[in-house]
């Protein structure tokens, strides 16, 4: 019955990816405190390494793990003063609904506490990542490019204001759950776009936040099935990851849209992700994700960067500025004008986009104008905007491709 | 049960331009707030204008010194308080939300946990 060692650990190694939120969250509506649960949630890991090769790898790990946790954290609670929990207490909601509902789950309440809108957005991340994916403040450090005692320093102040400013462990009201389900979406949304393209450092994908947020999305979906909003955030990420392991080419150099190789687009996340698609376009209204994620399905489906269906994207975007209007969508609308009608046509597009402050240190403007540049062979001006370009992103892959650019470019001066 | 402050501050130039009828709606705002939180309102106060205020500070051989004004000079001061009970922030951040001070943008309200010596 004894498993091996590396069974035991990619065991534990699964379990923690996939029960992690499951086990801390139903702890942490036990002990009220959300240090203690994430003690016990941690010992109640490192148990099963070692009873796990004992004993065997039990057939519900997750049910085995939290069972530890909670055993634990009881254990704990009998011993400590009452004085201590007193004052680490946070809200717990004790008025629970049925079984059966969807929204009685730890998880959600969870979710909730950490993107709680008292929090900085900062704080929401890396609570989030912390506290529902399980990743350790070192790796939470990592993902954003900040030292782990700075990282450790916002999870520690974030955690303090929800027990002394009482941050409800709670899922919120009917009124009230909409428009806070709404910010859940984005703080996932936000971590995905985060690690899609890092914004410093010498990798282009952070696969660490990617992966994160897709597993939020799958999380958030399986609790709440028939949420549109959900499944269209779920589709929009499988799609854009479909192409992730194509935006660098084999020496290392970014590859755009226009340059990857398409054969190695993952057939299994697209299909996935146009089944989706396909459910969420049924909801209306359209959903700003789901307009997102009907554009990447078109780039998806497309055989290639020319035969891509531009007029559709076009009016795909025309739809999505009308109803969330933002000067980015207004800008990747001017390239697929320009794809459409020529490069001509994109930089009239982008022209009044110039003077927009939102975009002043917005380096894919620049970027997209001496794209266009470029093609109509207007060699100085191109020349300057990939400058500027440069300027404007510390990512150290996409600069190589700009210097590449600007390299060509200069050739032909 | 927790104990909160919630402070009101806003820029009193453009309290002091508010008109008569303003003011009735503004008052009405209170005390439809006041309704709504019952008993959860332990204190309730307007302050008087920042120029009334009267500042002290030690400095670092001791001696006192007493200032005419506020103690951090903004252009947005501190025009009053509640003080509430409530059993968590959602329910504080509910209630505020029927506060008058929320009709103008030059006003807002900042709120704080009391902190339990109990």
């Amino acid at each position: 019955m004894n498993d091996t060692r590396d069974e035991v650990v990619a065991a534990v190694t699964e379990a923690h990816r996939r029960d992690w939120a499951k086990v801390l969250s139903t702890t942490a509506h036990l002990t009220g405190d959300l240090d203690l649960a994430e003690e016990c949630a941690q010992d109640a890991y490192a148990q099963a390494l070692e009873m796990w090769g004992e004993n065997g790898i039990p057939d519900r790990p997750g049910a085995w793990l939290t069972t530890i946790a909670r055993n634990r954290a009881r254990d704990v609670l009998r011993r400590e003063s009452v004085f201590r929990r007193k004052m680490s207490l946070v809200v717990t909601d004790e008025t629970v609904q049925g079984p059966e509902d969807a929204l009685n789950d730890d998880r959600l309440r969870l979710i909730f506490t950490c993107t709680h809108p008292a929090l900085s957005t900062e704080a929401q991340v890396a609570l989030t990542l912390r506290l529902v994916c399980g990743l350790s403040t070192p790796e939470v450090a990592r993902a954003f490019l900040v030292p782990p005692a700075t990282m450790a320093a916002r999870i520690t102040r974030a955690k303090r204001k929800i027990t002394a400013a009482r941050i409800p462990y709670r899922v919120p009201g009917p009124d009230q759950l909409e428009e806070r389900f709404t910010a859940v979406l984005e703080v996932v949304h936000l971590i995905f776009t985060t690690g899609h393209t890092a914004p410093l450092g010498a990798h282009l994908v952070r696969r660490d936040l990617t992966d994160s947020a897709i597993r939020l999305a799958r999380m958030l979906h399986l609790l709440m099935p028939t949420n549109a909003e959900t499944i269209a955030l779920l589709a929009l990420l499988l799609l854009i990851s479909s192409r992730q392991e194509t935006r660098m080419a084999a020496d290392g150099r970014m590859a755009l849209l226009s340059e990857q190789d398409r054969s190695r687009w993952d057939r299994q996340l697209i299909a996935e992700g146009q089944s989706l698609l396909t459910e969420a376009l049924l909801r209306r209204p359209p959903t700003r994700y789901a307009l997102q994620a009907a554009i990447a399905a078109l780039h998806a489906e497309a055989p290639s960067w020319s035969d891509t269906d531009w007029a559709e994207i076009v009016s795909i975007y025309d739809v999505l500025l009308r109803l969330w209007p933002s000067p980015v969508v207004e800008l990747n609308r001017a390239v697929a004008i320009g794809m459409r009608d020529g490069p001509g046509a994109g930089l009239d597009a982008l022209t009044p986009l110039l003077a927009d402050p939102a975009l002043a240190t917005y380096g894919y403007l620049s970027a997209a104008r001496a794209d266009f540049l470029r093609r109509l062979e207007n060699w100085p001006q191109a020349m300057t905007a990939y400058e500027e370009a440069l300027t404007l992103t510390d990512n150290e892959i996409e600069r190589a491709f700009l210097t590449d650019r600007l390299t060509e470019v200069a050739r032909n001066l | 049960m927790a104990k909160y402050m919630i402070l009101i501050y806003g820029d009193a130039e453009q309290w002091d331009a508010m008109t008569d009828e303003q003011w009735k709606a503004h008052d009405g705002g209170h005390a439809a707030f006041t309704a709504k939180a019952g008993s959860r309102v332990l204190d309730g106060q307007q302050l008087e204008r920042a120029p009334t205020a009267t500042s002290l500070r030690v400095d670092a051989l001791g001696q006192i010194h007493t200032t005419d004004g506020p103690f951090l000079e903004t252009k947005e001061g501190l025009g009053g308080y509640y003080l509430l009970e409530a059993a968590d922030l959602d329910e504080v951040l509910e209630l505020a939300k029927l506060l008058p001070e929320l009709n103008y943008t030059h006003s807002g309200l900042e709120i704080r946990p009391v902190v339990d010596h109990g």
